[in-house]
């Protein structure tokens, strides 16, 4: 009836995961209180929940990604307090069955649902505005994309709970993630989560792929497209190109484990660097699904707060355009120590490091950019300059490991560690935050905190520096990744210093928490309201709208003559609203709870999979097989917003237009 | 307080890195080996080159930031400008120079630091042969010109290379001594090759650098590399040692323990090696020197076969 699951299955035997669980229990418990108590629920079900409107969608994705940016460092700060004690012959505070779930769920939860969440979000909150759309080319597609990626997120956290995670490293290798030696539940939520997750993932690339090369407001040629779109078109291509490479390498895993097939065992033919060439085919193209669009971010901060356009626009496109043909070429750097031989070695090295004259150009253009400029350092500058020095220090060491008879010592090693995350955070964190602080008025109305930003920054920064750089030393030092204790007298003072730095972090998340709640406290204050839409003084598109928007962009569509259209219709007095004008009715989607359900029903299915519940997971198939026959029969999923209610809309606006304008 | 402060400060200071650098010895940065010296020198060039452009860029991003500050009104401001062709061909020619030159690197070292590249070694010294098996969670070394077999530990003489097989009869591993150099993947039905030579006497470090499950963090070894007296010496002593290593007792040993201690094996059933990668393959094994697939006679994998 219950398949695998019984009660042995609740940890309740281990402190720290009841104390977990009652934790997220009294929470979930205050938050659900506290929308029943201000009569919430209906507000949110019809507004955000069964909503279709991408820029809403983009706000949850960016609160489920901080939810596991959490999660996800509560994890890191647990591993790092390990190692700062297991030396010596003391074990430490967490058995290998517990720390080796800690790693691999770290990994796993920060790449699919703190980053991929958080890139998501920002695409969707930016990329129709940006373009001048009214909304993606597939609305209902974007919901589903947006349940999928978070019921995933929330299969990782029952795993917490009811069973274990896997044990395996966030890509679990075979053959210890086969049945044989893994023979819990563990690797089966991994499967699952990142089956589901990339479902939603690949249904969003498609999406935004349609809606960049069909949608974008008349005039707007690829070559005046601004950079974060080019950037989000070029990620799109990717995660087309790449996630169904992950699909078809869980997939395969998923046949070894449930039908015992041998396609990565180590015996009845399977090959488990199989497995390592296919997962690392999807592996490093994500990165740069990740990576990119910070470039973006970046390449619109700094020209906004240089007070002067990007240098080298084309550059900035072709250098882009390159990364993303190499990086699907690069994968076996992942695994020189295979014994390849030295030609395949040193092809796949040389295309690595290939991309690295792509990516110091495009630090050169932001360079470029900030010279003879008039920077005003607002806290998303801040962002840039630490992520422009950092990611260079990453970068390097990136070239290292690509070299492979360098890497042949450094393999494995927290030098590797290091690196990645001196690339991840110094370029994927720092632009997403970057990002979270420039778009965030456009998405609310009001700006964030400045001072609790800088220090968020401050924090971030040195915080990285501290934890990170002993990782490179211990790493030369010989000292392996994953490792779960040790007794190497010349390790333990660098991890000490380490875990300096992960509480660094920790009050760098601790100000970033502060900073929203200060700018939601103060968030009617003059000087925080954006009235105008345009609070920076930017170039783009998105910023010719009211703040937030209304939920269908731009009344009339924008007109794109020029690179930076908003900034050459501000300079030539061009109004690019049109208010006023010649209003007409817009087709709009209507909200759907389909999306919810098909993850509801997705959720189900994965977990009685997960426990081999099959009853269960029968249900759930059926459940996401009837909600889409449903939602495809039904034909009523749009409507006209009639143009007095256009006229109204745009006429408020207008009035905070004029009087922003007055009180300056 | 704050002249008192100081002079202290400055003091611990110097004590605390002179302590940090003379107990620190850098593994990977401290070769013993002529491997682990090229790979140390590689490091390091590379390095150096790409400081060439890193520094630069650190310190123009400080300065551009400063001096292109908003209050700094008596800057210029070009306001418009974002174009420049020389500067364009400026900066994609930097990295291409750079890259060109750690490509040829890369090509070079790719070849010469090749670990199935047999190592050159003086006129009248031999190689050694080790065949090394992953087990869950230690290390099995098999001498098989001396017909002995170690665990968790392994010695060479010095200044001789060491040819090395290598393998897994349990999960992936990777064989890693980091004062000597390369390490490579050891993985079940297949065999790996790597040559490897330690230039001076030592007691190395050897751990397993790839995840494998939870003995994971006490798969370690000792790699001593001592004269070749001394060596012949360890031999003799392994050789002294009551237990043997064969069909029969080898499935007790490959199965799962952690932080197993050494162990030392006075025989080993010639071909025990060979068994092991072919019961992942029917029964076959490719011959190193040859290429060519062989068959594994039955009786050496007769009771190996069933570690599940």
């Amino acid at each position: 009836m219950f398949g695998k699951l019984t009660l042995s299955a609740i940890p309740y035997d281990v402190p720290i995961l009841v104390g977990t669980f009652i934790g997220a229990a009294i929470a979930g418990l205050a938050v659900v209180g506290l929308i029943t108590y201000y009569g919430k629920w209906g507000y949110l079900w019809r507004e955000w929940l069964t909503s279709v409107d991408h820029k809403r969608i983009g706000v949850m994705y960016i609160v489920v990604a901080l939810v596991a940016l959490f999660r996800g460092f509560a994890d890191a700060i647990m591993m790092r307090s390990q190692l700062a004690l297991a030396y010596a012959g003391n074990p430490g505070y967490l058995p290998p069955h517990h720390y080796d779930q800690i790693f691999s769920a770290h990994g796993t939860i920060m790449i699919f649902f703190m980053a991929m969440a958080f890139m998501q979000g920002l695409m969707n909150i930016v990329v129709p505005l940006q373009i001048g759309a009214r909304d993606v080319a597939f609305p209902f597609v974007n919901t589903l994309s947006f349940w999928m990626t978070t019921i995933s997120f929330l299969l990782v956290n029952v795993s917490l709970f009811i069973g274990e995670f896997s044990q395996c490293g966030w890509l679990a290798y075979p053959p210890l993630s086969e049945q044989q030696f893994s023979p819990g539940v563990g690797v089966d939520y991994y499967i699952w989560a990142v089956q589901l997750s990339g479902v939603g993932t690949l249904l969003t690339g498609v999406n935004f792929f349609a809606t960049i090369v069909k949608m974008r407001a008349p005039g707007m040629t690829y070559m005046r497209m601004p950079v974060f779109t080019w950037t989000i078109f070029c990620t799109t291509v990717l995660i087309m190109v790449a996630f169904p490479i992950l699909t078809v390498a869980m997939g395969l895993l998923g046949l070894d484990r449930y039908l015992g097939m041998h396609f990565f065992t180590n015996d009845g033919g399977g090959n488990q660097m199989l497995y390592l060439s296919v997962i690392w085919g999807w592996g490093h193209p994500e990165v740069y699904i990740l990576v990119l669009p910070a470039f973006g971010a970046f390449s619109e901060i700094t020209q906004t707060f240089s007070r002067k356009p990007l240098f080298g626009y084309k550059t900035m496109v072709y250098a882009t355009a390159s990364i993303m043909v190499l990086s699907l070429v690069v994968w076996v750097h992942h695994f020189f120590t295979m014994g390849a031989g030295p030609n395949v070695n040193a092809f796949f090295g040389i295309m690595t490091m290939i991309i690295a004259v792509p990516t110091g150009v495009k630090i050169f253009n932001w360079l470029f950019t900030m010279y003879k400029g008039r920077i005003e350092f607002h806290a998303t500058m801040y962002w840039v300059i630490g992520f422009m020095i950092t990611f260079s220090i990453g970068g390097m060491t990136g070239v290292m490991l690509a070299i492979p008879a360098s890497d042949f010592v450094l393999h494995n090693s927290l030098f590797v560690i290091a690196h990645f995350h001196n690339v991840i955070i110094g370029g994927v964190y720092f632009g997403y935050v970057a990002a979270m602080n420039f778009w965030f008025p456009k998405s609310f109305g009001f700006k964030l905190n400045e001072a609790w930003g800088k220090r968020a920054f401050w924090c971030w920064f040195i915080g990285f520096y501290v934890a990170f750089m002993p990782l490179y030393v211990v790493g030369f030092e010989g000292m392996t990744r994953r490792m779960n204790h040790y007794d190497n007298p010349e390790w333990h003072p660098w991890l000490l210093i380490a875990e300096v730095g992960a509480v660094l972090i920790a009050c760098g998340i601790v100000c970033q928490l502060t900073q929203l709640y200060v700018s939601i406290r103060d968030r009617n204050l003059a000087e925080n309201r954006d009235l105008t839409g345009d609070p920076w003084n930017a170039r783009t598109l998105e910023w010719s709208t009211s703040s937030p928007p209304p939920f269908y962009n731009f009344a009339i569509l924008p007109e794109v003559h020029e690179l930076d259209a908003f900034a050459h219709d501000k300079e030539a007095g061009i109004d690019t609203r049109r208010a006023g004008g010649d209003y007409q009715p817009i087709h709009m989607p209507k909200n759907t709870a389909c999306g919810f359900l098909i993850g509801a029903f997705s959720f189900v299915l994965g977990f009685g999979a997960i426990w081999y519940i099959w009853w269960l997971a029968a249900v759930g198939l059926i459940g996401v097989i009837a909600t889409v026959i449903a939602r495809s029969a039904d034909n009523d999923v749009d409507y006209y917003v009639p143009v007095s209610e256009v006229a109204r809309i745009e006429q408020e606006h207008t009035h905070n237009l004029m009087a922003a304008q007055a009180a300056e | 307080m704050k002249k008192k402060i100081l002079p202290r400060l400055t003091k611990l200071m110097s004590l605390s890195s002179a302590a940090l650098l003379a107990g620190c010895t850098w593994d990977t940065l401290d070769p013993k080996g002529v491997v682990g010296a090229q790979e140390k020198s590689l490091i390091l060039t590379s390095t150096y080159a790409m400081l060439l452009v890193v520094i630069p860029v650190c310190i123009l991003t400080l300065l551009f930031a400063w001096q292109y500050r908003q209050s700094n009104t008596s800057a210029e401001y070009l306001p418009k400008w974002s174009h420049s062709n020389k500067i364009e061909v400026i900066i994609w020619a930097i990295p291409s120079l750079i890259i060109l030159f750690l490509a040829v690197l890369t090509y070079q070292t790719c070849h010469s630091l090749d670990p199935y590249k047999p190592l050159e070694a003086e006129a009248n010294v031999k190689p050694i042969h080790v065949d090394v098996v992953a087990l869950d969670w230690k290390w099995l070394f098999i001498y098989p010109d001396e017909g002995i077999a170690t665990v968790n530990q392994m010695a060479m003489p010095v200044n001789t290379p060491v040819d090395f097989r290598i393998t897994s009869d349990s999960v992936m591993n990777s064989f890693f001594i980091p004062q000597l150099g390369t390490m490579i993947y050891a993985m079940a039905g297949m065999q790996t090759q790597l040559h490897l030579i330690a230039n001076e006497a030592g007691d190395f470090q050897g751990e397993s650098s790839n995840f494998s499950g939870k003995g994971f963090s006490d798969m370690r070894f000792r790699a001593l590399a001592m004269p070749a007296d001394q060596y012949s010496a360890w031999v003799e002593k392994v050789k002294a040692s009551s237990e043997q290593l064969d069909s029969a007792s080898y499935p007790k040993l490959a199965a799962p323990s952690e932080a197993n201690p050494v162990e030392y094996f006075s025989h080993v059933d010639a071909g025990l090696f060979d068994a092991i990668v072919a019961k992942y393959n029917d029964g076959m094994v490719m011959d190193k020197s040859t290429g060519k697939m062989l068959h594994v006679q039955q009786s050496a994998m007769s009771d190996m076969n069933m570690k599940e």
